[in-house]
């Protein structure tokens, strides 16, 4: 019977999970960084770079780690394409996350007093979808657990709507802060271009957030 | 009283490989089932021991016999043969069933010691007398119950699974549904057991029930133990609440019901198993007493299933600890409420089989239960390569199995004849 154990594998629950806290602790940097941005201080910035570069490089172990112990034949609560899927836009919030702490450093970026408080709004919110999108991947023990029963079914789709919602508020916070980067142009010069991106990248993550968890309804869903 | 000096050199070679069968199927297998009880501190080893011990003594000397009695006359046809063939072949076979499971402990190889014997003695029959000497229908009902026990024991684990899903998981609170549901489990298990050993079944202690005394009987066996059940659930900590983990509490105490079932396990496992061990020593001690004033009592003994049985719990005693000491240290991804469906599923399944004396494989009905779990979503990952390995040893059992019990018996004929 010792074959029971080697039947039933190493589930990729826990390390789904691991790797999305790992994740969103990318995006969760963010935050320190635009207020380093604000007040231009670069030591901060390349402090909160170099913490940024820790957790995706955690990140990236447990995703490789995560790919080669799903091999296709391994029965799972899950479809496998779902799983890889979800596993790739949690994966790409780190990127994208890697992504603004780089330009940010390799350009030393200090905002201007008018960009400040539609930068930090943006971020804000934006983490704020990477955590909500945490929260629901955090329940895919408790989704196995109950065999995907209708009750926690429910609930996850609920916290994918919010998701949803908190998404759809980034999408105007990205449109006010496009708006004032654009007012600024004759003044910016070049740097717009710059300023346009990290905005977009900002919004990238709330962005990401919500694929994650869209792909995590068809996951539940199947 | 015969005085051990005439007791004749077959039965002493057959008791002892019997012996060695009887002490490996209890220190491997059932060890494991304890195990996940022993690793979340429901049970201390010793404990686990012995509850694990009692189940499979009752198993194998109370509902042993059916299927002893088919490995001893059941796939031959015994009037074909003389004593001394039937003697040398089922020495043969034991000693090829023995060989394959010392090589599947030393080389970690799933070999299901029941697929050996059967293995073996058609082997031996159809080379030492002939195919002809071969009941072939009632090999092939066996066969055929190696892929049926699997299917059947994967479709009650689903059911059984969707059962607890719908009654207790996905309930506003899991942890009251469960103390409240588990007791009828407990009498399931208990009336089961019952029906299975006094239903016809207790000619060991000559006590001989009518179907209704039996079922009456089950009955309030079964109502003892929804009882012990209700108190021994009620009793279970649950622990602290964890926000983080909003099941921790309701699995906690679902390990009661695991222990419930892993001895459902246990009596399983002795009643089916324990034919391995001693259906051929029954065949040649019937075989050497025959013509003898011991020919009318050819039949299983009593004396026999117990020996069995107490090879099995020694077995458990003296190799078992270990087992479940890395078992229970190991995190299983087996949670104990998928056990309990699995383990629950797969001893309902043996222990009808143990009844119509069919010999089935515990660990290929197991390994159809967790299967059965896995396709109602409940488990992680299942790890079908291991399905493959399985399904391949069970096909490559049978003729080496045969081939070795061949060259036994041609060694056995050499040296006896």
């Amino acid at each position: 019977m010792a074959w029971i154990d080697k039947l039933v594998g190493r589930s990729p629950v826990g390390p789904m999970q691991e790797h999305m806290t790992a994740a969103v602790r990318c995006a969760q940097e963010i935050l320190p960084l635009v207020e380093a941005m604000a007040v231009g201080d670069a030591e901060e910035i390349s402090r909160t770079r170099a913490k940024i570069d820790e957790f995706e490089h955690e990140a990236d172990e447990i995703k490789h780690a995560i790919r080669s112990h799903m091999p296709r034949r391994v029965m799972m609560a899950m479809e496998r394409r779902d799983l890889l899927d979800v596993l790739d836009f949690q994966d790409s919030i780190a990127d994208v996350a890697q992504d603004i702490a780089e330009l940010v450093d390799q350009r030393g970026m200090k905002l201007p007093p008018e960009l400040v408080d539609p930068f930090r709004a943006l971020a804000k919110r934006s983490v704020e979808a990477c955590v909500q999108a945490n929260l629901i991947i955090n329940e895919l023990d408790e989704l196995v657990e109950t065999g995907f029963g209708d009750r926690e079914v429910a609930q996850v789709e609920e916290m994918i709507s919010e998701l949803g919602r908190i998404e759809t508020e980034t999408d105007e916070l990205l449109d006010v802060g496009c708006r004032c980067v654009f007012q600024l142009e004759d003044r910016l010069g070049v740097a717009t271009v710059y300023w346009h991106q990290l905005l977009l990248w900002v919004a990238d993550l709330a962005d990401n957030a919500e694929r994650v968890g869209n792909r995590f309804r068809l996951l539940v869903a199947r | 009283m015969t005085s051990l000096s005439t007791i004749p050199i077959e039965i002493w070679l057959a008791g002892g490989i019997a012996l060695y069968m009887a002490w490996s199927i209890g220190a491997n297998d059932v060890a494991n089932a304890m195990g996940t009880s022993v690793g979340s501190g429901a049970l201390t080893i010793w404990g686990a021991i012995c509850v694990a011990a009692i189940f499979e003594f009752s198993g194998a000397f109370l509902a042993g016999g059916h299927v002893t009695d088919t490995v001893r006359k059941g796939m031959l046809d015994t009037a074909l043969m003389t004593n001394d063939q039937l003697i040398w072949g089922m020495l043969a076979s034991l000693m090829s069933a023995g060989t394959l499971l010392l090589v599947a402990t030393k080389y970690g190889l799933p070999i299901s010691t029941t697929h050996s014997i059967i293995g073996a003695i058609v082997g031996f029959g159809a080379v030492s007398i002939g195919p002809e000497a071969v009941k072939w229908a009632k090999v092939g009902e066996i066969v055929i119950s190696w892929i049926t026990s699997p299917l059947l024991s994967g479709t009650l684990a689903f059911v059984i699974f969707q059962i607890t899903r719908s009654l207790i998981l996905n309930r506003e609170d899991p942890l009251a549904r469960v103390r409240k549901i588990g007791p009828f489990f407990f009498f399931y298990v208990f009336f089961i057991i019952g029906l299975v050993t006094l239903f016809k079944g207790l000619k060991n202690l000559n006590l001989d029930l009518t179907i209704s005394e039996s079922l009456v009987a089950s009955l309030v066996l079964g109502l003892v133990g929804a009882l012990l059940g209700a108190i021994l659930l009620r009793r279970a900590h649950a622990g602290k609440k964890d926000p983080g983990q909003r099941f921790s509490q309701t699995e906690r105490v679902f390990v009661i019901l695991q222990i419930l079932t892993a001895c459902a396990v246990a009596f399983a496992h002795g009643s089916n198993d324990v034919a391995n061990a001693v259906g051929p020593l029954a065949a040649i001690v019937g075989a050497v007493n025959e013509g003898t004033d011991m020919a009318g009592k050819s039949a299983v003994q009593p004396w026999m299933l117990a020996i069995g049985g107490i090879g099995i719990g020694v077995g458990l005693a003296t190799w078992g600890y270990r087992v479940m000491e890395t078992v229970g240290k190991k995190i299983t991804e087996l949670t104990p409420s998928r056990g309990f469906a699995a383990e629950l599923a797969a001893a309902t399944t043996i222990v009808l089989a143990s009844r119509m004396g069919i010999p089935v494989s515990t660990t290929h009905t197991l390994v159809g239960a967790v299967l059965g779990v896995g396709l109602a979503r409940g488990i992680g990952a299942v790890d079908l390569r291991v399905v493959g390995q399985i399904v391949t040893s069970w096909v490559a059992t049978l003729p080496v199995a045969a081939g070795l019990s061949i060259i036994f018996y041609y060694f056995f004929k050499g040296l006896l004849g």
